[in-house]
């Protein structure tokens, strides 16, 4: 499926496709050629190659022309910022929440006395 | 956190949302008071070792919050939220954002838009938030500024994040 309404210079929008998160996770294990990352998708090239450019632009490949073989590779950087963001939010409104729980015992306690 | 309280922390990266769903065991009105009454915000809006403290507050609507976070150094970190629409004690929307210790919103950094909705469990309160970013390169923009500090790049995480993306 392509989508590409949403502006292409985002990580998020990259990652919001099934196709994109398989090419990434690929990635992890090693650089690779666009022609291995096409091949377990059975797409065309140029729909595959859209891809690509998505999540180039998004900064969380980089590839290179070598000959006639374009190798990409993963950035990790910004693959890792963007989940250790969401992590620490999540940290976040936990914490504040077991305040708020705090808070709700005593307000009750309060409430029961008076 | 209490064990049997549902919490559900969901990211929509194709929406650019966040979406927090949590239960309280106390009634729905307590629970409302303690998100709109800045007496009580004070109490618990900051994550530990954070504290609130306010220094004007407006719950009307076309009204704000302005607020301080506070660290145990004495570092502040002042925002400020306008509430949109507010419906007692079922709903309320309100615009997040950074500001100065004037009250005046830092128009550089993009706002959230929060959807807060009350509802009852039994005898539990439920409450859902949906954090709105304007685009993917708004909540970009927030990322890159919570972690100017520098991004510790382990691979542990990544091997972390790739089981996931799997």
């Amino acid at each position: 499926m392509e989508n590409y309404s949403a502006p292409l210079n985002d990580v998020f929008h990259a990652l919001a496709d099934p196709t994109r998160r398989s090419v990434i996770a690929r990635l992890g294990s090693g650089s690779a050629s666009i022609k291995e990352l096409a091949e377990p998708f059975g797409l065309g090239l140029p729909s595959f190659l859209k891809h690509i450019k998505v999540l180039e632009s998004s900064g969380l490949i980089a590839s290179q022309k070598v000959g006639r073989v374009r190798t990409c590779k993963l950035r990790r950087g910004n693959l890792i910022a963007a989940q250790k963001w969401f992590d620490e939010q999540r940290a976040a409104w936990e914490s504040r929440y077991e305040n708020l729980d705090n808070l709700l015992t005593t307000l009750k306690g309060e409430e029961d006395e008076s | 956190m209490k064990a049997d309280l549902q919490f559900d922390f969901l990211v929509d990266e194709e929406k650019s949302t966040i979406t927090i769903k949590r239960e309280f065991a106390a009634k729905r009105q307590l629970v409302w008071d303690c998100h709109t009454k800045s007496e009580l915000l004070d109490r618990w809006f900051a994550p530990k070792p954070l504290t609130t403290r306010t220094k004007s507050m407006d719950f009307s609507e076309g009204g704000h919050w302005h607020y301080a976070m506070v660290e145990p150094n004495g570092q502040e970190y002042w925002g400020r939220v306008d509430y949109q629409t507010i419906h007692p004690i079922d709903n309320y929307t309100s615009l997040d954002g950074f500001s100065d210790d004037t009250g005046t919103v830092n128009p550089e950094l993009p706002r959230s838009k929060w959807n807060v909705t009350f509802s009852d469990v039994k005898t539990h309160t439920l409450v859902e938030t949906v954090v709105s970013y304007t685009s993917p390169e708004a909540l970009q923009q927030v990322i890159k500024m919570g972690l100017k500090e520098g991004l510790t790049s382990t691979l542990e995480r990544l091997d972390e994040l790739l089981l996931i993306l799997n």
